[in-house]
């Protein structure tokens, strides 16, 4: 046990562990004080100065969020000297930000303005920046709007320390201080991976995902156009937070309804193709390690890295080129739906491909940088023509009038609408792992995995790195080689989690078979196009969301998907045929440790 | 006014003595005898020095340092450069002493970039000490070994700032950060480490030699020992000047022969500027706070642009990370910049004196802190001659 400290706050007395933040201490208390420049996920860094708190015996106000509480204290968080200094430094803060919140995708979700609202503002102290002073950078995914910036360096703190990419750092120094890329080159050209997690920790709409809704609708109302929108398993355990339902409250069903009434033509279930892609990794799996266990062959590189999260395959391409040779040659579930749509759904239906338009309802901005990339055209134009985040679709629910919480419960279109439970848990870390565990483990031995209810424990939960092993005993005459083989497999999500991994592996000191990597903190769930806010709790909520679902579903296992089934029988042949092979693996490129291209 | 041939730094001293005699004492008696003394930092901030010593020796670790802070950089300021030109041994012998009373192996001396040309000369001394094992290697034939390494900064005034100055010699931008934990806890490589000013480390080895009792017959009761104050501006001989703390602003000007003086700035741009009614106030802990700088203003001297120059300077030298420093010195500058055209009204001055209040009040570090006081004293003593041009 540490040792308990008491504390008197306001008139409220309390006891705390050592080292507790005043911040912490308040919250205990029940007590609210402001913040901008904190962030749960987020190293300290005390500088906006709006959390000041008044503590006997210390001559100036300290920041709430950064004051370790070491021995007894007495805080004031509600005298006139705090209430001053605060409404200073936000009036300080808004005085110089560009605050034309009606053409701002923050409005209503902004830290800036709810603190505002709060304290009552009605006018500008200071001289006030009317006019815009910087130039919108944007790239596929990510949009920078500087004259939003406050410089809480939250982003930086994202890139640097939570997700270790260090795309942004900070140039200048004084008031020219500004948030920047290495030598201020558009973010489209540096090493940011497009995980957007930077976005979701962003109090303002100085940073957003860009938002492909005007060309949605056009293609929406274009009565040419046959409009496809498949949705990721993530999204539906966290778009009902845009609709006032509690974080952790699955809405798939109802959000179909949305979509139906927005105007997609059909509503697919993106974990069909998940289930495609179990199919197509656990092949390529077994491929690999017969390859290597059993014929010797050196050129087949173990282990194999998952490739479902856009953001990690170019967080490898950047940083561990040497290692592309591991990474799964599968497409993602995204890309692989977009290939099959546009190739078998089109010929079945009888629609031009080029009539077609796919749009990705995911949790993820990195997607739309995915779908752009030039190897994501097999079907002979863009596979996917639209990635779209959860926050932007519940734009385009609202903009349609629909009240999410009113609408009836309905269904997928099928084919291509039938997931199972273990595409389903794609949305969470370790669920791609869990998913071909269930379905490998299987088709090897004949028997189902040796794990309670098929929940595969110990690679589930949120600690940054996970691994499990499992012996394969008594298999199937084909897989005679397995027998007695332990399959050791790792689990990591951030990319932080993942740099220290891939770091061990060149050491040398790791010997799993398979390891799956997503770039965003919580995998999926996690993503930076997921509603803001979002928090350790609110992750481990949507996770919660989406293993329950899995529990209710009769079909868990990819395998045995019957929809699968029949496009391999009608379409595809088997897995890692020639087909396959044309339409849902993709290469990779190696890019530079600072820039897109070059070094 | 007092006995000004009480000098110290400016008197006798004989390389190695302090280092032996502390030797002889023991590191706990060193500490008790600085803190006895009442010595308190030379840097600015004014900490008493036995006590951070204290703290960083009751800290337990396998490595600890100490840190000379020679990054000088407050406008009208150049006591510290004089010491490392004339006087670097004494310097490394209190490092030497600091590391002894601590439990340090290692200390670094963060030379200020500009003074680039002076390294070559604590080079020298750093070697010369060695070779008479005043440094290195089981000094003096005890179990203390002690290292001296020269750091050159990158030239940003905030480094000067403790933090800051760890900060950027761990390799990343110089910001300071929060306290607590302070560097007598968390330093440089996380490890416990003393920073001091280079002034202050020169007391050292003469308060070890000739004891705390002597060295509090300097000064006042509660601001002990002399000070060293780099003298400007409008006076007949400018440089430095060692005083007692607890000199009188005039006192100070018959001695620099300042007469006509219509202000003095004391403690440099982030110091008090001071006018002639409160000439006979002290200039120490207690009165008014004692920084390396004196710059002293005739009657010619337009006091809004003197104010200018100094906010110019803030605006400039803010790392830019904490909110009431990055944008409070810059409308305390576009205000200076209304003042200047006739265009700040009486209600928007007052409205930046409050802001000042909180900058001082909120901000993260000392710059943020204090880069209000000239503003605040200038605009105080000259309000009339800043409001009505
Ligand atoms: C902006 C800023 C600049 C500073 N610059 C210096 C400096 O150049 N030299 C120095 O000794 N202390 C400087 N200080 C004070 C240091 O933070 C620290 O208090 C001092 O080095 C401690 O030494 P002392 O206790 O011997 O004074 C500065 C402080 C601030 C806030
Ligand atoms: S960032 Fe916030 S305060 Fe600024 S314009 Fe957008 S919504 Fe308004
Ligand atoms: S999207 Fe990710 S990689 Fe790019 S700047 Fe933001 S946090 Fe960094
Ligand atoms: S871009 Fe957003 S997160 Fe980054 S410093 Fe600016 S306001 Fe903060
Ligand atoms: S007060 Fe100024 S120099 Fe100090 S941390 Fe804040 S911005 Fe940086
Ligand atoms: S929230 Fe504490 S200083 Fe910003």
């Amino acid at each position: 046990m540490s040792e308990m400290i008491p504390v008197q706050i306001d008139d409220i007395t309390c006891e705390v562990e050592k080292g507790t933040t005043i911040l912490q201490a308040c919250k205990c208390a029940g007590l609210r004080v402001p913040t901008l420049c904190h962030h749960p996920d987020l190293e300290v860094a005390g500088i906006c100065r709006i959390c000041v708190v008044e503590v006997e015996g210390m001559s100036g106000l300290q920041a709430a969020c950064a004051f370790p509480i070491r021995q007894p204290i007495k805080v004031r968080t509600n005298s006139p000297r705090v209430r001053r200094a605060r409404r200073v430094n936000l009036d300080l803060i808004l005085s110089e930000h560009y605050g034309d919140c009606y053409t701002c995708t923050r409005n209503g979700t902004c830290e800036l303005q709810d603190l505002a609202r709060e304290y009552g503002v009605d006018r500008y102290r200071y001289p006030s920046t009317t006019a815009p002073k910087f130039r919108i950078d944007r790239s596929t995914a990510i949009v920078r709007d500087q004259n939003k910036c406050i410089s809480c360096k939250r982003c930086i703190r994202t890139c640097i320390d939570l997700q270790q990419v260090s795309a942004l750092e900070t140039a200048n120094r004084g008031h020219d201080v500004l948030i920047q890329t290495a030598f201020n080159k558009p973010i489209s050209e540096v090493v940011c991976i497009n995980c957007g997690q930077c976005i979701n920790r962003c109090p303002t709409g100085a940073l957003r995902s860009n938002m492909p809704n005007e060309l949605i609708w056009q293609a929406i109302d274009d009565p040419e156009k046959h409009v496809i929108i498949q949705t990721a398993p993530s999204p539906r355990a966290a778009i009902g937070e845009e609709f006032g339902y509690e974080p952790g409250t699955s809405v798939t069903k109802k959000l179909n309804a949305a979509l139906r009434r927005v105007g997609f033509d059909s509503i697919f279930d993106t974990n069909f193709a998940a289930d495609l892609t179990i199919m197509e990794e656990g092949t390529e799996l077994l491929t690999r390690l017969k390859k290597a266990l059993v014929d010797g062959d050196s050129s087949v590189k173990v282990p194999m890295f998952t490739s479902c999260s856009p953001g990690w395959v170019k967080y490898i391409e950047h940083y561990y080129p040497e290692y592309l040779d591991h990474l799964s040659t599968c497409k993602s579930p995204q890309q692989m739906f977009g290939a099959i749509l546009k190739t078998y759904y089109a010929k079945k239906i009888g629609v031009n491909p080029d009539k077609m338009v796919v749009v990705a309802l995911m949790p993820c901005v990195a997607k739309k940088f995915e779908c752009n990339r030039p190897e994501m055209t097999d079907s002979g134009g863009k596979d996917v023509d639209f990635g779209l985040t959860t926050r932007e679709m519940a734009v385009l629910i609202k903009e349609s009038g629909i009240h999410l919480k009113d609408l009836p419960d309905e269904d997928f279109d099928h084919p291509l609408g039938l997931g199972s439970g273990a595409g389903l848990i794609f949305g969470a870390t370790g669920g791609v792992m869990e998913a071909a565990i269930r379905s490998v483990y299987e088709i090897v031995t004949g028997r189902p995995v040796p794990f309670k209810g098929l929940d595969v424990t110990p690679i589930r939960g949120m600690e940054g790195i996970r691994d499990a092993a499992l012996t394969i005993e008594n298999p199937l005459p084909e897989y005679q080689w397995l027998d007695g083989i332990t399959l050791k497999v790792a689990v990591a999500h951030g990319t932080a989690n993942a740099k220290l991994l891939m770091e061990r592996l060149k050491e040398g000191t790791l010997d799993y078979h398979f390891i799956e990597v997503m770039a965003c903190p919580g995998g999926c769930l996690g993503g930076g196009g997921q509603p803001i806010p979002t928090s350790p709790e609110i992750r481990a909520a949507r996770a919660r969301a989406i293993y329950a679902e899995d529990h209710e579903l009769v079909l868990r296992k990819s395998h045995e998907n019957p929809e699968i089934n029949q496009l391999y029988a009608e379409f595809l042949g088997e897995p890692l045929g020639h087909l396959s092979h044309k339409l849902l693996h993709t290469h990779y490129t190696p890019r530079g440790r600072f820039f897109l291209e070059g070094i | 006014m007092k006995n000004e041939k009480k000098k110290i730094l400016f008197g006798e001293f004989v390389t190695g003595a302090g280092l032996a005699r502390a030797l002889e004492m023991g590191a706990g008696k060193v500490v008790d005898e600085v803190k006895a003394s009442k010595l308190r930092g030379r840097g600015g901030a004014g900490f008493p020095t036995g006590l951070k010593w204290e703290l960083t020796a009751k800290q337990e670790s396998d490595e600890k340092f100490v840190i000379c802070n020679a990054d000088e950089g407050e406008p009208g300021t150049f006591k510290d450069r004089l010491l490392l030109m004339e006087q670097p041994e004494k310097i490394l012998e209190g490092m030497a002493i600091a590391g002894f009373a601590i439990g340090a192996a290692r200390g670094f001396v963060y030379l200020r970039g500009e003074y680039i040309y002076l390294r070559k000369i604590l080079e020298d001394a750093i070697v010369s000490m060695t070779e008479r094992n005043f440094l290195g290697k089981n000094i003096q034939d005890s179990d203390f070994s002690f290292d001296v390494e020269i750091f050159l900064g990158a030239g940003a005034y905030v480094c000067g700032e403790e933090f800051a100055l760890i900060s950027s010699m761990n390799g990343y931008r110089g910001e300071p950060r929060n306290k607590p934990p302070y560097p007598s806890e968390v330093g440089f490589r996380d490890k416990p480490t003393v920073v001091n000013n280079v002034e202050t480390l020169c007391y050292v080895p003469y308060i070890v030699t000739k004891g705390s009792e002597w060295f509090k017959e300097h000064g006042t009761q509660a601001s002990t020992g002399t000070k060293l104050f780099s003298v400007s501006g409008d006076v007949k001989h400018p440089g430095v000047y060692e005083l007692e703390l607890g000199i009188t602003v005039n006192q100070l000007l018959t001695e620099v022969s300042g007469e006509g003086a219509k202000s003095v700035q004391v403690g440099g741009a982030s110091g008090l500027n001071v006018a002639e009614k409160d000439f006979d106030k002290p200039i120490c802990f207690e009165g008014l706070p004692p920084g390396g700088s004196i710059i002293v203003f005739n009657h010619k001297r337009d006091m809004l642009h003197v104010l200018k120059n100094f906010m110019e300077f803030f605006v400039e030298e803010s790392c830019g990370q904490c909110t009431p420093c990055r944008e409070g010195n810059y409308r305390l500058l576009e205000g200076v910049k209304m003042l200047e055209k006739g265009e700040c009204s009486v209600r928007y001055l007052k409205e930046l004196e409050a802001l000042c209040d909180v900058m001082k009040d909120s901000a993260k570090c000392g710059l943020g802190q204090t880069s209000p006081n000239a503003f605040l004293s200038i605009v105080e003593n000259f309000k009339t001659e800043i409001l009505y041009r």
